[in-house]
């Protein structure tokens, strides 16, 4: 099941760039929540820190708490434990190009130990079920490697890699904006099913994506998150008055 | 970088609506104007407009239809035209009511002139007021002005009540009267759903503005339905 995010008094930095500016969130579980906002506005940032992602960055800084649940990532759990527990899926599918889609899968859970052939076979195949892959995939596991796929199932692949560790929350930062609308859709669909078992934030451009497949749009403009409400009530009636011009193209 | 081009394309919904709505306006008016003077060649003036408002309301929609699947609008733009929409199926109403009237005046031709104590002349000018005052209220993008509109519906509803009972009196006691009461009766039905299309509008108005849904008496902060 999913876990809720809460996030509070989050500011980060790169160098002396403040990128982000008293953060204050709360991300429900089981839902998916939206990040939208214009181009350096500090949303992949953002979602960076949820993962501790950002602090990889050697001239990175953050401050501030994120608590998944009754943890606090920054102080209660290694960077390696919150990132089985959070996964994140990047705008550009990025397979490992020499594995097969079976090794693609597994590779996380065999970096946390896991060898046992039967249990891997098991969760492989639910993963790529959970990411609405296998039918596609599942007489070509070990004959064709990750790269051999098109870009939608490399992206549903990168998606069943990142739920074969079991995370509480799933990051994708544009996942679809790479991708054809066939392939776009079902990524959405996708979101909406894994919404019962997960926690999903997803930093998007595309506003339309973000009213079809969120309950929950944030706004984010100069690091600062303007506003953050029901997605209904943003995409219909947003309460301040920068979420409008930007949301109906009048600037950004 | 504004959407100039669609800030455009709306500018002319707009403008295209406003036009639809003169002609509304100008319907009810001759309509009301053929009752006063018994004038056969008004009434034809208004189902020669009828049918233009027909061809606009059509040409709107589709204007419409063609922003919301090419441009996607969100939040003050897609309220806008979703206003326009409503806007224009009123106006296209106006426009009925308006014919309505016209075809009563025709029936007519058959009765002699009769004094009924009736003040439809006001009611229409009460009536039609409020389609331009909602209308202004649209040109000004002004919720303040729209609310001016609904409170005066309760007055035009309560002429048409008091013409209802009056008339109903003048049947039983002046039978020979039953046909003028009967028209004078339905004309004032007509301008009554004129006024009731003008308070929709009103609405329509503060839904684009506001954002807000006070429709059938609800009150701005209610919570939409689930």
């Amino acid at each position: 099941m999913g876990v809720g995010l809460q996030v509070t008094n989050l500011n980060a930095w790169y160098g002396t760039n403040h990128a982000l500016l008293d953060i204050n969130l709360p991300i429900p579980a089981n839902e998916a929540t939206a990040l939208i906002g214009p181009s350096g506005c500090g949303k992949s940032t953002f979602v960076r820190c949820l993962n501790r992602m950002h602090e990889t960055n050697p001239i990175a800084r953050v401050t501030g708490s994120v608590r998944m649940g009754d943890i606090d990532i920054y102080n209660d759990v290694s960077p390696v434990e919150v990132r089985r527990r959070v996964g994140m899926v990047f705008q550009r599918p990025n397979p490992f190009p020499t594995m097969s889609i079976y090794d693609n899968v597994a590779s996380g859970l065999r970096l946390n130990g896991f060898s046992n052939r039967r249990i891997l076979d098991e969760i492989v195949e639910r993963s790529l079920k959970n990411a609405a892959l296998w039918d596609e995939v599942k007489n070509d596991l070990k004959k064709k490697s990750g790269a051999s796929l098109s870009g939608g199932q490399q992206q549903r692949l990168c998606i069943a890699r990142a739920l074969a560790v079991d995370p509480e929350v799933l990051l994708m930062d544009e996942p679809a904006s790479a991708l054809d609308p066939v392939s776009t859709a079902k990524i959405e669909d996708l979101i909406f099913q894994l919404k019962s078992q997960y926690t999903i934030v997803i930093v998007t451009h595309n506003m339309q994506q973000a009213a079809r497949v969120a309950e929950r749009t944030g706004f984010f403009l100069n690091g600062r998150l303007v506003e953050f409400d029901a997605t209904h009530k943003i995409f219909t009636n947003p309460g301040d008055k920068r979420t409008e011009d930007y949301i109906t193209g009048r600037f950004g | 970088m504004m959407r100039l081009r669609f800030q455009r394309s709306l500018d002319d919904l707009k403008e295209k609506l406003l036009v639809m709505a003169g002609m509304a306006e100008q319907s009810i008016q001759r309509a009301v104007e053929a009752y006063r003077v018994r004038d056969l060649s008004v009434c034809d003036l208004v189902d020669h407009g009828e049918l233009a408002i027909n061809r606009f309301e059509r040409e709107i929609d589709q204007m419409a239809l063609d922003l919301l699947a090419m441009e996607q609008p969100m939040a003050i733009d897609l309220r806008f035209i979703l206003a326009v929409i409503k806007i224009n199926a009123d106006l296209e109403r106006v426009g009925d009511a308006a014919t309505s009237i016209s075809d009563r005046v025709r029936e007519l031709e058959a009765f002699p002139v009769a004094e009924l104590p009736v003040d439809t002349a006001k009611m229409a000018s009460l009536a039609s007021g409020m389609v331009r005052k909602a209308l202004q209220a649209f040109i000004e993008a002004d919720a303040t002005i729209a609310d001016s509109v609904l409170s005066m519906d309760d007055n035009v509803d309560k002429m048409n009540e008091t013409a209802y009972f009056t008339l109903l009196n003048v049947m039983k006691t002046e039978p020979h009267l039953a046909p003028q009461a009967l028209t004078a009766l339905m004309i004032s039905r007509n301008l009554e759903r004129v006024a009731d299309h003008a308070t929709n509008i009103a609405e329509d108005v503060i839904f684009w503005v506001r954002g807000a849904d006070v429709r059938h008496h609800m009150h701005e902060n209610e919570t939409r339905p689930a």
